[in-house]
């Protein structure tokens, strides 16, 4: 009944490390972005810094996120297959082909799960998607971190945007894609749950050791 | 060189005689002359300079126009208690016209004007207050039969410098509010050949006013400014960086509700929409009316009412996020945000009922 399946290297260390610090500074920067929108916490004296901590953890976390995804798309140069740039742009006549059999499988509709060592043609799509908001929230973040820090680092950084929308515009936007990424990582969760249970290929584990488990039929792209 | 000393001298004398008359002490006068230095960031050693530049011979001619606005810059100008600012540089300037105090009315009042910019073409000074309408040849705002965009082309290109005063002269303010029915921009956009400088408020500071003035009359040009044509020693600071309740920001103390706890004991005004982490402007240092207060310091956060599109961008007031476009009037970043994340919820929990009966029924009939 069920297929031999063996061990495969397919997450590479850069890929593992950098999605670790991908989570940490994604919920780091959630929670002390959601206090510097709406303070929630109250000083009960004035000789406490609780925004200042907030800010200070906020703009900390924002270099370390920054220094990840640079990482990562240098290791999307220098990866294995499964790391390179080329499968977050599935636009191919048969990966768009795949898309659809993906999202029939997702929506209950087909039962046959895809079949596909690395990221599937929906998957890759979705991370150029999260990649291309992530590109966003830097620029966004510089942006408004270039008010108050003049230098030519910071308007490279995100300080040209500022020319072009009003801060408050700026701020909006950058406030409402951490609701979308937010979003992303529960259904992040939950796929890759679903195709752990459903197709036995340690998935879950995998970002932890890189080892998936596969039949050896899979296409390996 | 003695000579000349000696009239500047005998110029000054003059000055503060007739100054005297009208209850300005030397005294007075040397306050503002320090003041003004501290404004523009000058070093002590500049305080005879200004003396000397504002007492002295030049005499430059000023016009003063009004287009679409509500004269809160005339007003903030004119009502300051103490003649010292305003009033002091009003009478150091020769003000040929404005359309709110001049005493002649009609055709000669037009030809005060004409005969400005013809006898002192690029020698003169133009204040402009209130936006310029560009719709429909700019038919919304006329003066003598004139279009103010066709006034403005014609005063304003001849003059040796504008300074628009208000937001509404320097980037359309209130009347360029969506939809902007009249077409309204400011006087830099609608004569872009024109020398302009902007002083953006509602209302300006007539202590910048003045301080422009003086920087004209002691270096002879204006002083140096940013993008949007706003002087660094007024537009330089953020509000929020020289804040008198900053302390409260970072240590995390905030007014909640108007008239809360929080509110009574001056905290921060952040929770309830304060703009001036977007706003740049000297309020925090100079405040209005010589001094005695500002919007925060009056316990109201700032509407950032001296940036371009105010209006527009940093409504609701009173609120930290703008509105969501494309969702209804009340919609909130968060309430979105909100919505997103039990959509999500929901998906997930469908998704997974839905696995859960499908294998079930396909046993079935098996």
């Amino acid at each position: 009944m069920e297929e031999q399946r063996t061990r495969k290297y397919v997450w590479e260390f850069p890929v593992r490390l950098t999605h670790w610090i991908n989570a940490l500074s994604i919920l780091a920067l959630s929670f002390t972005g959601l206090y510097i929108g709406m303070p929630f916490i109250h000083a009960t004296s004035p000789d406490q810094y609780i925004m200042g901590w907030m800010r200070l953890v906020h703009f900390i976390a924002a270099y370390t996120f920054m220094m990840s995804i640079i990482i990562r798309s240098y290791w999307s140069l220098m990866g294995n297959r499964y790391a390179s740039f080329k499968i977050f742009f599935p636009f191919s006549i048969r990966k768009l082909g795949d898309m659809l059999e993906e999202l029939k499988f997702y929506l209950l509709i087909s039962r046959k799960p895809p079949s596909i060592t690395g990221h599937t043609a929906l998957g890759g799509l979705t991370m150029l998607i999260v990649w291309v908001i992530f590109i966003f929230e830097i620029i966004s973040g510089f942006a408004l971190y270039s008010v108050t820090h003049s230098g030519a680092v910071w308007t490279i950084l995100g300080g040209w945007l500022v020319g072009i929308m009003y801060l408050p515009t700026i701020r909006l936007y950058h406030h409402l894609l951490m609701y979308v990424i937010l979003a992303f990582t529960l259904v992040h969760i939950y796929i890759v749950w679903y195709s752990t249970s459903s197709e036995k290929n340690g998935l879950m584990a995998s970002i932890l050791s890189g080892y998936k488990f596969v039949t050896g039929k899979e296409q390996d792209i | 060189m003695k000579s000349s000393s000696d009239d500047v001298l005998h110029e000054m004398t003059e000055t503060l005689e007739s100054l005297a008359k009208k209850g300005v002490s030397r005294r007075d006068f040397m306050k503002f002359c320090t003041g003004m230095a501290a404004l523009l960031a000058l070093p002590a050693s500049f305080i005879p300079k200004i003396a000397e530049a504002v007492t002295g011979g030049k005499k430059p001619i000023l016009v003063w126009l009004e287009y679409q606005d509500c004269a809160g810059d005339t007003e903030a100008l004119l009502r300051v208690t103490k003649p010292t600012v305003g009033q002091l540089i009003l009478d150091i300037l020769s003000v040929d016209y404005h359309e709110t105090i001049m005493a002649p009315s009609g055709f000669q009042a037009e030809k005060s004007l004409r005969d400005v910019v013809e006898n002192h073409k690029g020698n003169y000074l133009v204040v402009v207050e209130g936006s310029i309408p560009m719709k429909d040849d700019g038919v919304y705002c006329c003066i003598g039969g004139r279009s103010a965009v066709d006034l403005a082309r014609e005063v304003c290109g001849n003059a040796l410098a504008t300074i628009a005063v208000g937001t509404c002269a320097t980037y359309g303010g209130i009347p360029a509010a969506s939809p902007n029915p009249t077409g309204a921009v400011g006087v830099k956009e609608a004569v872009p050949n024109a020398t302009v400088i902007n002083l953006p408020g509602c209302p300006a500071n007539a202590e910048n006013i003045s301080a422009t003035i003086v920087h004209y009359l002691t270096f002879g040009k204006l002083p140096s400014t940013d993008k949007l044509g706003r002087p660094y020693f007024a537009y330089g600071k953020r509000i929020h960086d020289n804040c008198e309740r900053r302390g409260h920001f970072d240590a995390g103390q905030f007014a909640r509700q108007w008239g809360d706890e929080g509110h009574r004991q001056g905290w921060c005004l952040y929770e309830m929409g304060c703009k001036g982490p977007e706003t740049f402007h000297n309020c925090p240092t100079i405040k209005y009316n010589e001094g005695t207060s500002w919007p925060v310091q009056a316990g109201h956060g700032c509407i950032g009412c001296s940036e371009p599109s105010f209006w527009d961008t940093m409504s609701p007031f009173y609120k930290r996020l703008p509105k969501v476009p494309g969702f209804g009037v009340e919609s909130t970043a968060d309430k979105v945000g909100a919505g997103l994340a039990a959509a999500t919820a929901a998906g997930i929990l469908a998704h997974g009922i839905g696995r859960a009966i499908k294998p079930r029924k396909e046993e079935g009939g098996e």
